[in-house]
């Protein structure tokens, strides 16, 4: 029989990285950024959390499953966000090609992370650079979940990674929708002049957006390989097709926290088919073909239906400058 | 405002202003546009020849001594590193009409891979059967049509409802690595996950017949062309002049009655046409095997070359000798201190940051205002 | 900062409520917007700030608004000398400005527009504001939804929600840029009642205007800038048009553009029961039906976005056509076919349909000749048509329509949008209408660069050279290039639509008489335009269109303006107008 709950479960653990990818690209859009660099973001985040999770490893100290989680969840963050920041500086303040910078910065996000990754070992003379010890405590889960069989391997079996994620999105959804400065926000992406004339700092929201959403983007990046490759490093290209994916969920959602969590959770599905479906192993590549056709068809439908609230932000992709007569 | 003294009042004005005042440049010259580039570039340089000193402690001469070696040490890597130049540019000319008309094809990894696979299915079903220049032939033909196939997709689409080709010639991309896995799977009967120059073979004993040489010279002699071509077609070409109006501004060439939707399809046929012959060039002439990675993130790449040198055929051979010559130089120098070839991707990216970085500098000014500094501290 | 201004303002009530002291801006080293400029604003007036298009007026204004900043010179609000280097500055100021582009977020609310930046402390509470908003408008008389969106809204609700931002602010100062050039009769009349209102109320308002009659109906004083600068303030009771007029254009300018007789006037375009759904699905052309005549210059006047784009595009080919005829008449009967055809194969194509005869009467029939024979034929006009041709443009694509030999003249009202590329040079921007001539796969520059050259020459275009990029030049030479490449197509029918909007007096003039010699040529022209004094003056039939419908058509020679004005806001009871006709 199809295992219904193994394969919800290990759905809402790949998707749990689209979520926060999408997520993070959502609040950053919004700002009137379109950042191509996502995927170079989330292996930079990714390899940051494995430094410092490997530093914490091999620093001697008694190891506390708390300090290890606090660190390299720190580690992710600051990585993602010196990263983000090197985007946000040149299309924000230099004002330059958004498409081009975000694409130089996958290039450069994903080569910094197959370097660290392949050579992190190199570097320090270690023996090996797993943090499998530290993947563990981020897999810890709700001690009941294994009592409640399917429902709780469904709900309540995941690390805190997946909650955690959840509640972002809520919490974007909420300060997009309900706040002042989420309005502010819109109104920077929608219409930087406008936005400027009223007062609002343009230039201070694009980079908190831009940061913000590369942060959260990071940690997909991170979850993806502490979790799902279990902290032990192969190569980046996994996260960086997560990364290519989650910007495409940005347009499936139609710029909604919320639907971007559940098309998330539907991809993350795809995204492992085939281990679930008897076919022979030529078919395997057929099947993994799927996420990036549905993305496809996704893209067209979305073109073909045409409404003004599900337009992308009008200044999408535009830089802002002040004295533009 | 307390301050009484009189240099106090006169500085009164200049601190209305803001300390950092930017305007838009109106023109810029080409000397300028080039002290800036050579600035950045240099600068650029440096901080990578610091990073580069942290990581291995080597001494920054003997890195770049390295870096030079390994392009140009000898005959054979120097047409080593001419062939990566010539298929670097070769890409980057493929992209750049459709760049011109403000379609971001980002797609070319999967336009040349798929026009490879046509090469690779041609030569797997056809290799020693027929004729070997008819086989080159007809896996040349094959390519181009794939790679003008894998093109034209997304760019119907694109002119018809508008669809988003950015991710769409991205999707695109995977959707072929994933066709060539399966092939591969398919070809590959031990469950291999390569299909080696066994299986794609011409006629002759050892399966080959062009030297080392000669396959150099005809992926170079394919650059030449195509760039000469490409040159003309964008700048004397009614179709290239058609292409300019289409990117500057779609209302106007509605205005003067051209078929935008014919130029959009048309122009991605032949960027995806231009793909497909790297496509050949790499699985036919230059390896005869197919993998998922073989255009190696020179769809990516490709882009930065063609946006760096402003989408002038010529000024491309300029940047993506820059490129390439970054990528076999810090690959060397990544490999003799054994890190990872990714090293040259770090480099990569930082020199690409400062060039595009630089365009600020060209398009705006920027004047301090010291004045302002001292006039806050008073209040 | 506010409550300090506020007391300032109790102590000193006789104090300036703005005053600008020497301001001068540059934009670049060659353009000077302002020239040391310096005004002053009283509490509780309304102060009209006249000057020509281009004269410094909204750049000075920007200033106080703080989206510029002044390279030299001083601000003084309430009698403190102000430091504005930003729109949040201004407000805290208690300065607001109206722009003449609204700053609106099109897919917010009114509300949620309207209380945009601004951070009072108090939670955010959109319902609270939306009710504050109410409040605001009641107390002025503004009509308003306050949870409508802003795109489905009428320019002037979005004019109201823009006004009514600035008062939710607390704005003292308020500064309207051209208000009323959107705005109907009516609605003007409404807002400067409101405008009154609040002068009674205390407020000290700024109006950009270069309309006379509503400077004198309603401002206080009126101050002048001509040319980037002041030239005089002075009291409305104490001036007068003529006086106004000689300060803002400098010398004294005979208003006077020539109008000659139609002559040899045909029918040249019909258009009939013309219906137009644009993409958002609104009904922008509503059973529109009209004749233009050879030789003639007719006139459209209306409020701008009545549908006079949709107009246009719709005879040219660019928009689709959802009802009715758009029919070109072209007299050719017993005129020889070398006068309209220089593609071979299409007048072998017509002949074997039988639209032509020689000049004995007998019909023509090409077939079994060479290419060479029936070109001498044609060359020596030995061949005539039978008759009128007679075509209907409807869902023609622009290519279609140029290829049936019917040359379309069209000077759009948005120059680097449509009709040009800004970033091309003046050459390749000729080429746009001529590069598809000849077989060749090569664009031929040669020719398009001594078109170039003479209408540089004939048109006085000031420009460095034939390969300057158009988006380089002034906003007038840009329109003369415009101009010149779209009469150098020798048309059948020119359309222009505000082809003097933006420019100076003078490069003004020589596009009308370039309309002129056109209409002398025999060349249909339809000029739409937004002076109701130069309608007058330049066309022979004037022709009103309000929301998308034809309201009346009238001479232009004895025309009155109050009759113009009301066909243009009239919008009810046109249907049984045009049903009784």
């Amino acid at each position: 029989m199809f295992p219904v709950a193994e394969f919800i479960n290990r759905a809402v653990m790949v998707g749990t990285s689209l979520v926060l990818g999408s997520t993070g690209e959502i609040l950053t859009e919004k700002s009137g950024n379109l950042n191509l660099g996502i995927p170079g973001i989330m292996c930079s985040g990714a390899v940051s959390g494995l430094i410092g999770g490997f530093l914490y490893i091999n620093s001697g100290a008694k190891f506390s499953a708390a300090a290890a989680v606090a660190i390299t969840l720190a580690a992710c963050c600051l990585g993602s966000l010196i990263v983000t920041l090197i985007y946000s500086f040149l299309t924000i303040t230099l004002r330059v090609n958004q498409n081009v910078t975000g694409l130089a910065l996958t290039t450069f996000g994903v080569g910094l992370a197959n370097f660290f990754g392949g050579s992190l070992k190199q570097l320090s003379g270690a023996d090996s650079i797993s943090i499998v010890k530290i993947a563990k405590a981020y897999k810890a889960s709700l001690p009941f979940a294994s009592k409640l069989g399917d429902i709780g391997k469904i709900l309540f079996s995941y690390g805190f990674i997946v909650y955690l994620a959840i509640i972002i999105v809520l919490v974007v959804s909420f300060v997009l929708k309900k706040t002042r400065v989420g309005l502010h926000l819109c109104a920077v992406g929608e219409n930087p002049a406008t936005a400027d004339a009223a007062g609002i700092n343009v230039t201070r929201y694009k980079y908190f957006a831009t940061c913000i959403g590369g942060m959260i983007s990071g940690l997909g990046g991170f979850y993806y390989f502490i979790d799902y490759m279990n902290g032990s490093w192969e190569d980046a290209s996994k996260i960086s097709q997560c990364g290519w994916l989650s910007i495409a969920l940005v347009i499936f959602a139609i710029w909604r926290p919320v639907i971007a969590l559940f098309g998330s959770y539907v991809f993350g599905g795809l995204w492992i088919l085939y281990n679930y479906t008897g076919f022979s192993v030529q078919m395997e590549p057929i099947i993994n073909m799927l996420p990036y056709v549905v993305t496809i068809i996704v893209l067209i439908t979305v073109s073909l239906r045409r409404k003004r609230e599900t337009q992308p932000p009008a200044s999408l992709g535009l830089n802002y400058f002040r004295e533009d007569r | 405002m307390t301050a009484t003294s009189k240099t106090a009042e006169s500085r009164v004005e200049n601190a209305h202003e803001p300390f950092i005042s930017i305007t838009r440049r109106t023109s810029s010259t080409i000397g300028r546009s080039l002290v800036v580039r050579t600035v950045a570039v240099v600068i650029a340089l440096i901080i990578c020849a610091i990073i580069t000193v942290v990581l291995t402690g080597e001494n920054p001469i003997n890195v770049f001594v390295s870096m030079f070696e390994a392009n140009f040490g000898n005959l054979n890597l120097m047409m080593v590193s001419m062939q990566e130049l010539a298929i670097l540019l070769l890409v980057s000319l493929a992209v750049t009409p459709a760049f011109r008309m403000k379609f971001w094809n980002c797609g070319a990894e999967g336009q040349a891979l798929f026009g490879g696979l046509a090469a690779a299915l041609v030569m797997l079903l056809w290799g020693g059967k027929i004729n070997d220049i008819l086989l080159l032939a007809a896996t040349l033909i094959s390519s181009i049509l794939a790679g003008v196939i894998w093109g034209v997709i997304p760019s119907v689409f694109k002119a018809h409802w508008n669809t988003n080709e950015t991710l769409f010639t991205l999707m695109m991309n995977y959707v072929a690595m994933q066709l060539v896995k399966f092939f591969i799977k398919i070809a590959a009967k031990d469950g291999s996950s390569v299909v080696d120059p066994d299986m794609l073979r011409f006629s002759t004993e050892s399966g080959e017949i062009f030297t080392s040489a000669q396959k150099f010279l005809i992926i170079a002699g394919f650059a030449v062309i195509v760039t000469i071509f490409s040159f003309i077609y964008l700048n004397y070409s009614k179709h290239g002049y058609e292409i300019s109006v289409v990117g500057e501004s779609e209302n106007t060439a509605k205005y003067i009655g051209i078929n935008v939707r014919k130029v959009i399809v048309r122009t991605m046929a032949i960027s995806g046409g231009i793909c497909g012959i790297v496509g050949f060039l790499l699985v036919t002439v230059s390896s005869r095997s197919i993998n998922p990675d073989i255009v190696a993130g020179r769809g990516f790449t490709a882009i930065m070359v063609s946006w760096l040198a402003k989408f002038n055929p010529l000024i491309m051979i300029l940047t993506s000798f820059l490129l390439v010559f970054l990528k076999i130089g810090a690959g060397n120098v990544a490999m003799n201190f054994r890190l990872s070839l990714s090293f040259s991707d770090i480099l990569t990216g930082i020199i690409l940051f400062f060039i595009i970085g630089c365009e600020f500098f060209l398009n705006y000014k920027v004047r301090f205002n010291f004045c302002r500094l001292g006039s806050q501290k008073k209040r | 900062m506010n409550t300090e201004i506020i007391e300032n303002k109790n102590q000193k009530n006789s104090v300036l409520a703005l005053e600008l002291k020497n301001i001068t801006k540059a934009f670049g080293t060659k353009v000077v917007a302002n020239k040391n400029v310096s005004l002053d604003l009283r509490r509780g007036e309304i102060l009209a700030l006249l000057g020509e298009n281009g004269s410094g007026k909204t750049t000075l204004m920007n200033m106080i608004a703080g989206i510029y900043h002044p390279d030299e010179g001083e601000i003084i609000v309430n009698g403190e000398p102000a430091s504005i280097n930003s729109p949040k500055d201004s407000f805290g100021y208690g300065i607001g400005m109206i722009h003449q582009h609204f700053k609106l977020v099109d897919l917010f609310t009114a509300t949620e527009n309207i209380v945009l930046g601004i951070k009072d402390g108090n939670g955010f509470n959109i319902k609270k504001s939306s009710e504050r908003v109410a409040e605001i408008a009641g107390k002025y008389g503004f009509e308003i939804d306050p949870d409508r969106k802003i795109y489905t809204m009428s320019v002037s609700e979005k004019q109201t929600v823009e006004i009514i931002k600035v008062l939710y602010r607390g704005a003292d100062i308020l500064i309207l840029d051209e208000p009323t050039a959107v705005l109907t009769p009516q609605e003007i009349e409404k807002l400067f009642n409101v405008l009154r209102r609040m002068r009674d109320d205390g407020k000290s308002i700024i109006i950009i205007t270069h309309k006379m009659n509503e400077v004198l109906s309603l401002s206080d004083r009126v101050a002048v800038l001509r040319k980037g600068e002041h030239i005089a303030t002075v009291n409305t009771a104490e001036t007068n048009e003529f006086q106004l007029t000689e300060m803002m254009v400098g010398k004294k300018i005979v208003l006077n553009i020539e109008r000659t007789e139609p002559h040899d006037t045909q029918k040249r375009l019909e258009i009939k029961n013309l219906e137009v759904v644009n993409g958002e699905g609104r009904h922008v052309l509503k059973n529109v039906s009209f004749d233009v005549f050879s030789g003639e210059i007719l006139g459209i006047a209306g409020i701008a976005g009545s549908g006079q784009r949709e107009l246009f595009e719709a005879i040219a080919g660019l928009q689709p056509i959802n009802n009715g005829e758009v029919v070109f008449h072209n007299p050719k009967k017993d005129k020889p076919v070398s006068f309209f055809h220089k593609s071979y194969e299409r007048v072998v194509e017509l002949a074997k349909e039988g639209k032509f005869h020689y000049a004995d009467g007998t019909h023509v029939d090409f077939s079994g000749m060479k290419h060479s024979e029936i070109k001498k034929l044609v060359e020596e006009e030995k061949v005539l048509f039978y008759e009128d041709e007679i075509i209907d443009l409807r869902d023609k694509t622009p290519l279609q329509i140029k290829e049936l030999g019917i040359h379309l003249s069209f000077v759009p009202e948005d120059r680097l949008g449509m009709g040009l590329v800004g970033s091309m040079d003046i050459t390749d921007n000729m080429m746009l209408r001529s590069y598809r001539k000849g077989h060749s796969v090569f664009v031929d520059r040669e020719r398009p660069k001594k078109l170039a050259e003479e209408i540089i020459n004939n048109l006085e275009v000031v420009t460095p050279g034939v390969g300057t990029p158009v988006r380089r030049l002034s906003g007038g030479n840009i329109q003369k290039v415009l101009v010149g490449r779209e009469i150098a197509a020798a048309p059948k029918v020119l359309m222009a639509a505000y082809p003097v909007r933006g420019l100076d007096i003078n490069s003004s003039y020589m596009i009308y008489n370039l309309l002129n010699e056109q209409k002398k040529k025999g060349v249909a022209v339809i000029f739409v335009g937004e002076d109701l004094d130069v309608l007058m003056a330049l066309c022979d039939r004037i022709m009103v269109i309000s929301s998308g419908k034809i309201t009346g058509t009238l001479d232009g020679r004895t025309a009155v303006k109050e009759e113009i004005g009301r066909l243009m806001t009239q919008t009810e009871g046109v249907n049984e107008i045009d049903s009784n006709k």
